[in-house]
């Protein structure tokens, strides 16, 4: 499959990885972008619903991705298995999305279609995603409020009884419905509910405190997984006619991140060793307007909704000297409202990729605030004292009262009285399972949705996007797309110790005693922690070359440590959470160096990658179409043993754009 | 902050537990609770000593996954979920005792970490809108009037904790159902279902060991998302017209 090309243009490649043959096909129908979905549609086979029970799907994940297509699937009366690693479906990552949802309902009438979303979803990923994939998206989008208004979902009303809508993250229409700052819960609690419908009409099993550990493959195809049942420690086997990864973003290989503690890469980097490709690893989101880090003890970061930039204003002092002074003792004159400065037009409202960037550069520049951590501050301020006395005090309650209630239970301190400090913080992985039209990996039987998958977003997210996502791939587009792979089947029945199922199991049986029998000097965190610093410092905000390859080296002789000096107490058998976060450090280790080096390969600055080799004069990110237009889709490699990589190999998948014409961002 | 923790610990469903004391110092006041577990659980594994197993994921207050009994209060002392208090609201010097819920329906797994699952099955029984993917109406096909959709909202906030149940004395699940019975029953769309969803609810909740309701109201003080006792009002409204056939 790989033709071996010995060095990139830069010579820097033949190191750290090869070429391969391109992504020759992506499977969308032919035709108009409007006509496509419905033609796919038709075209897929029909599973009579007498056969439907035979057919078996594994579902890793319950967030809004996973609970979603397991209830849709449950509904029609498929055999479904469903996993998840918490205690119960309903607590997913997607409980935590706060912001909003968008849909092209036009029900502001402000000009909204589903051309519009489109064109917004892809401008706003920087010209890095695949034209036909997020044109689906923008058409199911309104289906997804219907589903949700019907199952319940308390979505905000006004007082005629309506929906109402905000604007959200930089767009010019009203799309974006939400409830209150909930919107997440609100949203998977409506496809959990729906899902334990199904879980009580027997057509959806569901395995909670259960950990997917290894992928089957089976002549080629995705045949079942490995779990562990965290609980009792024992390992099972389950085989299906597919499987479907909808286990969420691996922002935590930055260790602090805004996603949840037990969020992890496990599920996916197992099928990538299994031969998934991975996509654009390196595309990862930095939101703007997160609580600072108070101190080494942090475990997470929190968010604050960005409708904050709508009405508090940004700024630092600008002097050095300045940074530990009360911030109300600071004048006027000797503060730099450093974002309204640089970018007069859009102001505090740049996208999150540019006011996360300027925010470091502040902070790099020895203007931070906030306490010292190790050597440097970092924050910046978020002042409403403007805003309260334009609106006065009960009105910017009334809108964040929330989130000022939030920011002092964490920071203790309060925000009407003192400017709030935020920094940036790790949010969003566009990168993930590379996957075709019908949201397969190049695995057949292996389907992957939501933030797991890398489809929709190129190099950028949108506000609000991610749930449309989860939802859209769940409710209406997999079980389109999975049926006419299951209308193949049933496929040969597996037996339980066939070799492939063997060496899966003992895979995870060795690695599972490995990580016990090491008995190190080192915890699993310290690992996680160092690990998320050479990330953070070196594949974060702003990346160049050098930087890169001294990352890919630290990692490597981390790994190696890791290997060697990790200490996991306890044993096998009983609930251990040491040895479950070992597993997912131990894949974090190996994902961090692809990324690391899917960033050095990607020699041009887009959406939330910014290469600091390219910009333009004034700083501003500067794409390569001539040389980038592609998704980087990475072949794992091998490597003799636990904790080894082999030189990744690239395939690349050409970009088309043949309904929206491509441009340079400016937000000057 | 120096500190005195007394920890439940217990290596497995079937095993007997105790109260074990550790002392953690150098505690920041800005430390989240579950930060200082962390501070004591690095300490114990660099002793060869096995770390506390307690339950957390989202560490924001929405998951629901956390909760402990600090010092004979779910949540601890503030109206939050544990993964939100922070050591500034403890004294230097003091002792914490920390325990798992305690309740028959909430059998112990190990150390603080519990088994909910009776929540999914009290959900399982009714808590839920029939409606199939893809057989939805137009959104705006369905007013609802703003009062009921905030009351709906309200009980809707549910996070599926369980503390209610940890600090009710007769470890009852009424203000978690009734949380969503009133979510439910608030809407339009839960019409329908109101009766069925109601009986079916209360009877698995019955049998799954958890207690009756006695109006003490501990659950709505300990609830950290300050679901109200009048949730228990709908419930027991919804349950006797169900039953009488009012509906
Ligand atoms: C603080 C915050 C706020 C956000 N706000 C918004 C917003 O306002 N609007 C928006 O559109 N997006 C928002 N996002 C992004 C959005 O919430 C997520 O991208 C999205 O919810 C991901 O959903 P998912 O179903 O793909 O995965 P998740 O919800 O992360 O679910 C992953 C599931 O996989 C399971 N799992 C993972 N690995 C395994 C394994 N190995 N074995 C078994 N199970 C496994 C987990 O148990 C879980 O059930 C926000 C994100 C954060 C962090
Ligand atoms: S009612 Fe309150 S205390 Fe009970 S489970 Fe729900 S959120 Fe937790
Ligand atoms: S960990 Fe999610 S609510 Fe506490």
């Amino acid at each position: 499959m790989t033709d071996t090309m010995l060095s990139t243009p830069d010579g820097v490649g033949a190191d750290y990885y090869r070429i391969g043959a391109p992504v020759a096909d992506t499977q969308a129908p032919a035709g108009p972008i409007a006509g496509k979905w419905t033609q796919r549609k038709f075209d897929a086979s029909l599973v009579n619903p007498a056969n439907r029970r035979k057919l078996s799907v594994i579902i890793v994940g319950t967030g809004l991705a996973g609970a979603s297509a397991g209830a849709t699937l449950g509904e029609a009366g498929y055999h479904v298995k469903s996993f998840c690693f918490q205690d119960t479906p309903r607590r997913a990552h997607s409980i935590a999305a706060q912001g909003g949802i968008n849909a092209a309902k036009n029900y502001k009438e402000d000009g909204d279609s589903i051309y519009r979303l489109f064109y917004d979803t892809v401008k706003g990923g920087d010209y890095r995603s695949r034209e036909t994939n997020v044109y689906r998206l923008a058409e199911v989008s309104a289906n997804i409020i219907d589903q949700c208004v019907a199952q319940g979902v308390p979505f905000a009303r006004e007082y005629g009884g309506l929906l109402d809508n905000r604007s959200f993250g930089g767009v010019q229409v009203s799309r974006t419905f939400y409830a209150r700052g909930q919107t997440g819960q609100q949203l998977l609690i409506g496809a959990y509910q729906a899902l334990e419908r199904q879980i009580a009409a027997g057509t959806v099993e569901m395995f909670t405190r259960h950990e997917m550990l290894e992928l089957i493959v089976e002549d080629g195809r995705a045949r079942g997984i490995i779990a562990r049942d965290l609980v009792t420690g024992e390992i099972e086997t389950h085989l299906a006619d597919a499987v479907v990864l909808a286990s969420g973003g691996y922002g935590n290989v930055f260790f602090l991140s805004t996603n949840a503690m037990g969020s992890n890469v496990t599920a996916n980097w197992r099928a990538h060793r299994k031969g998934a490709y991975f996509a654009n690893p390196c595309y990862t989101q930095i939101h703007p307007t997160c609580i600072p880090v108070s101190g080494d003890h942090q475990s997470k970061l929190t968010l604050m909704s960005e409708s904050l930039r709508n009405d508090g204003r940004i700024w630092v002092p600008k002097r050095k000297e300045d940074c530990e002074k009360d911030p109300r003792q600071i004048p006027e004159e000797d503060r730099d409202y450093y974002l309204e400065r640089i970018y007069p037009a859009f102001g505090n409202l740049v996208p999150r990729d540019i006011a996360s960037r300027q925010a470091k550069y502040m902070c790099d520049d020895g203007r931070g605030v906030g306490p010292m951590v190790g050597d440097f501050r970092r924050g910046v301020y978020l002042d409403f004292a403007d805003a309260i006395a334009r609106l006065g005090r009960p009105a910017v309650e009334a809108k964040y009262g929330n989130l000022f209630d939030m920011y002092a239970r964490i920071t203790g301190e309060n925000p009407y009285e003192t400017p709030m400090r935020i920094y940036p913080a790790v949010h969003y992985t566009m990168g993930g399972l590379w996957v075709d039209y019908d949201l397969s990996s190049n695995i057949p039987g292996l389907f992957v949705t939501g933030e797991a998958n890398f489809s929709d977003h190129g190099a950028n997210r949108l506000g609000a996007s991610a749930l449309m996502q989860g939802l859209a791939d769940g409710y209406f587009v997999l079980p389109n797309t999975i049926r006419n792979y299951l209308a193949k089947g049933p496929y040969p029945k597996l037996d339980a110790d066939s070799p492939a199922v063997a060496e899966a199991r003992a895979n995870v049986e060795e690695r599972t005693q490995r990580l016990l029998a090491i008995n190190g000097q080192r915890s699993v965190d310290s690992f996680h922690k160092e690990l998320g610093h050479i990330m953070w410092e070196y594949c974060g905000m702003e990346r160049t070359e050098t930087g890169l390859m001294k990352a890919i080296d630290l990692i490597r002789s981390l790994r190696a440590e890791f290997w060697r000096n990790v200490r996991v107490l306890g044993s096998a058998d009983t609930l251990n959470q040491s040895l479950e976060k070992a597993g997912r450090v131990a894949d974090f280790l190996e994902l961090g160096e692809l990324m690391c080096i899917d960033a050095l390969h990607r020699r041009e600055s887009c959406g939330g990658h910014f290469r600091a080799e390219s910009q333009t004069e004034d700083g501003e990110a500067l794409r390569h179409d001539d040389q980038f237009l592609y998704v980087a889709a990475w072949e794992y490699a091998g490597g003799s043993g636990e904790g080894e990589m082999g030189n990744p190999v690239l395939h690349k998948e050409d970009l088309v754009y043949e309904a929206i014409e491509l441009k340079q961002r400016s937000y000057k | 902050m120096n500190l005195t923790l007394k920890i439940w610990r217990q290596d497995g469903p079937k095993a007997r537990g105790e109260l074990v004391t550790y002392q953690v110092a150098d505690i920041s006041p800005d430390m989240s609770f579950l930060e200082m577990l962390d501070v004591l659980n690095e300490r114990l594994n660099a002793e060869g000593k096995e770390p506390v197993a307690f339950d957390s994921d989202c560490r924001e207050g929405i998951c629901g996954m956390c909760g402990l009994m600090i010092s004979g209060e779910a949540h601890g002392p503030e109206k939050t979920t544990t993964c939100q208090l922070h050591m500034r609201s403890f004294k230097d010097g003091e002792t914490i005792t920390i325990e798992p819920w305690r309740a028959d329906a909430f059998p112990i797994i190990r150390d603080l970490v519990v088994d909910r699952s009776a929540f999914d099955r009290i959900i399982q029984a009714g808590g839920f809108i029939s409606v199939n993917t893809g057989s939805a109406p137009d959104a705006e096909a369905i007013l609802v009037p703003k009062p009921n959709a905030d009351r709906a909202f309200v009980a809707a906030e549910c996070i599926g904790c369980g503390a209610c149940v940890a600090a009710c004395p007769n470890a009852s699940g009424m203000l978690f159902m009734g949380a969503k019975v009133t979510h439910l029953g608030e809407l339009p769309q839960g019409q329908p279902e109101r009766a069925m969803r109601v009986q079916a609810m209360v009877a698995t909740h019955d049998g799954a060991g958890f207690g009756g309701c006695t109006n003490i109201g501990e659950c709505s003080h300990a609830c950290p998302k300050g679901i109200p006792l009048d949730v228990i009002s709908t419930l027991n409204a919804d349950l006797r017209k169900a039953k009488s056939g009012r509906f």
